[in-house]
């Protein structure tokens, strides 16, 4: 199914909570509201026209000021794929999680809550993956400043000798 | 008699541990040899890649993919070279083409000899790995005459590869090829058939097909788990529509289809078929003689816009998502990799094994630091 | 007076520093410290063509026992304080070889915010290997020129 199908399936079958389809990309993407990903996703994990059985990848994209959290999705049995985006404000990225219909969206959200801050409401175990745990900030949003000490290490180096 | 009361242990395995396939550390809780509990603990290889694709343009970032899976480095390098053919609508000369994909069937070959002979090393068989580690280095040789590089090689460009091939090139990788098949047999006698290696890997972490994909693992975990499906025959890309070659799928020959030994008999299996390709495409190079498969190097934009592509990478399913924005910098990179996912699984598959079986399930998850990490 | 021509020929002559520099060089076990991509070209170094085992030098697991610690590949932040404690595990007298580039200065990924600019930071490196990442032979050279330094100290002589 292309993606503007899947859109209309998805319209049909949950109404207001699909928003726009975004077509001039690449690859046509769908947004969704935050407080409506879980029913969202579990449609198009269950809809036997649907059947998006993996969760290809699940990340973060600095949009300014938001974040979109990004979903790509592919059906074994049916051999399609589509993308969904979740847009939060920087200030307060809050969505819910989908480790209730994919397992694997585990780890994915805890990197997304490490290198952006987004918190998925309903996640097991959201604490930090990839850096310290006494690390502050959220590097890969773009006003991040890189930083010059940590842990008691003097992080420069002079490499003009 | 009365069951003998015992205590859980908190045991720390890594970050430097020499079967954890690079620094990665677990937090066990076991009960004598059974875990009760084990959790991951990862990110002593964060490189902070996905920033730094921030920072380079689209041609400088090339040598960093190499890093994102340095067994793998072809493979991360025709991903990429993918994704940003297909975001910015460059083209792709037919020579260069054929030559990213010898290399890059080489290096999934270089690849899976790390990680059966690692395998068994893990299991205790030490003997198996020097045997792999020498053909790995035949690899590398062919490999160096190309590129220049043994191990990271920044071989593939946007656009094309970095080198034409060198005179004889193709006779020295097809005499490799020809030769491959006796090394294989002779690893099949070796390893692959021992009684005790069966005996310690059969039956071990059973993960059947519907739990394969919900933990969203792919590549040769997937295939092992009983799921028929190679992005390379299903959602093809480069000239992989031209090729014919089998797809290995776990089919419980010893043991249960999804257990660690049909993880490590899949990737045996797909070396011969690796190879089979690289014969193929060796055919097919002579029509492109007199092709340049070097792009010019020039910056390039691109416009603002984005593309998810996947590729059948060694160690499973690597997707490269670029964002662009309009100017000659990356705005987002992510590189989904299959050992990011795998390692993710662990925690919900390991309790009640023995400490000896984590070890065998990560081998056979095939699973580098790198990729977790990036 | 030489006693040179006045023992029979099965006697050797020498001092105890050389002999015990001697044995040092020739028995230098190093840690399995491969964090990256440099540990793999460590592994194949280790590995049948250029062997590190004909020069006394095989690989060890623990700290406890090894005498060198090659650092192959990118330290980062969260890994340093293991470094540091893993260093002040071996035993006296220890050696250091950074491997890489990473290891020497933080290599490519100098760039990048959780990456230690150089392993030298924490702990104090004997050699660095440069290459991204050195071949076998670079690496075998160093551990020749490690050999070479044992050979030069004076070990029952007590540095205050």
């Amino acid at each position: 199914m292309k993606t503007e199908e899947i859109h209309q399936t998805l319209t049909a079958r949950l109404g207001d909570a699909i928003g726009a389809l975004h077509a001039e990309t690449i690859d046509p993407w769908i947004e969704v509201q935050a407080t409506a990903i879980v029913d969202v996703t579990r449609a198009c994990k269950e809809d036997p026209a649907l059947r998006f059985d993996f969760l290809s990848s699940l990340c973060g994209v600095d949009a300014g000021d938001s974040i979109f959290v990004v979903y790509h999705l592919y059906s074994y049995a049916l051999r399609h794929s589509t993308v969904l985006k979740v847009k939060v404000p920087k200030d307060t990225p809050v969505t819910r999680s989908v480790t209730g219909v994919w397992r694997g969206a585990d780890w994915f959200e805890r990197e997304a809550y490490d290198l952006f801050g987004v918190r998925f409401e309903g996640h097991p175990d959201l604490r930090r993956i990839l850096l310290p745990d006494d690390w502050e900030g959220h590097p890969l949003r773009k006003e991040y400043v890189f930083p010059s000490h940590y842990g008691g290490i003097d992080n420069t180096r002079d490499y003009n000798i | 008699m009365a069951t003998l009361q015992t205590v859980e242990m908190e045991l720390n395995m890594g970050p430097q541990h020499p079967s954890t396939h690079g620094v990665i550390r677990f937090i066990l809780r076991t009960d004598g040899e059974v875990i009760a509990d084990c959790k991951p603990d990862v990110g002593y290889l964060h490189r902070s890649i996905e920033k730094i694709a921030e920072l380079c343009t689209y041609n400088g970032f090339m040598p960093y993919t190499d890093r994102v899976d340095y067994v793998a480095a072809m493979n991360a390098n025709h991903a990429y070279a993918l994704a940003v053919e297909k975001l910015a609508g460059l083209p792709c000369p037919r020579r260069a083409e054929l030559l990213r994909m010898i290399t890059a069937e080489l290096g999934r070959v270089s690849s899976h000899l790390i990680s059966v002979g690692t395998m068994a090393m893990d299991v205790g068989a030490v003997t198996p790995f020097p045997y792999a580690l020498r053909e790995r280095e035949r690899i590398n040789d062919l490999l160096e005459e190309i590129c220049g590089a043994r191990l990271t090689f920044n071989y593939h460009r946007i656009g094309g590869v970095g080198w034409d091939m060198p005179e004889g090139w193709d006779k020295k990788a097809r005499k490799f090829c020809d030769s491959y098949d006796k090394i294989l047999d002779e690893w099949d006698r070796l390893i692959t058939k021992s009684h005790i290696f069966v005996e310690r890997l059969a039956g071990v972490v059973t993960i059947p097909a519907a739990d394969a994909i919900d933990f969203g693992l792919s590549g040769p975990n997937l295939r092992a788990s009983g799921v028929d499906f190679d992005l390379r025959r299903d959602e093809p890309y480069a000239l992989y529509p031209e090729m014919t070659f089998a797809v290995p799928v776990g089919a419980g020959a010893a043991g249960v289809v999804g257990d660690s030994y049909n993880r490590f008999v899949v990737r045996v299996q797909e070396m011969r078929e690796s190879v089979r390709i690289v014969r193929q495409c060796l055919s097919l190079l002579p029509a492109t003689a007199g092709e340049n498969p070097v792009p010019k190097p020039k910056n390039f934009k691109v416009k603002p816009n984005e593309c998810y592509v996947r590729t059948e990478a060694p160690r499973g399913e690597m997707g490269i998502y670029v964002v662009s924005d309009g100017s000659d910098k990356p705005w987002r990179y992510k590189a989904r990799t299959g050992s990011f996912t795998a390692m993710g699984a662990v925690q919900h598959v390991s309790s009640g094994i023995l400490i000896a079986d984590l070890v065998a399930l990560i081998a056979s998850f095939d699973v580098v630091a790198p990729e977790i990490d990036r | 007076m030489s006693l040179y021509n006045e023992l029979p020929a099965t006697f050797v002559t020498t001092n105890v520093d050389k002999l015990m520099n001697w044995g040092r060089a020739s028995s230098l076990w190093y840690l399995l410290f491969g964090l990256a991509c440099c540990g793999i070209e460590l592994m194949q170094t280790g590995g049948p063509r250029a062997d590190l085992d004909r020069f006394g030098s095989v690989p060890r697991a623990t700290p406890r026992q090894s005498d060198l610690m090659i650092v192959a590949g990118t330290v980062t932040l969260k890994m340093a304080s293991r470094v540091k404690l893993l260093y002040d595990q071996m035993p006296h007298p220890k050696y250091v070889i950074s491997m890489g580039s990473c290891a020497n200065c933080g290599g490519l990924f100098d760039k990048g915010y959780s990456v230690l600019r150089g392993v030298d930071k924490v702990i104090p490196v004997d050699l660095y290997v440069p290459g991204c990442p050195p071949r076998p032979e670079a690496l075998t050279e160093g551990i020749l020129e490690i050999q070479d330094k044992i050979h030069r100290e004076r070990y029952l002589i007590r540095n205050s």
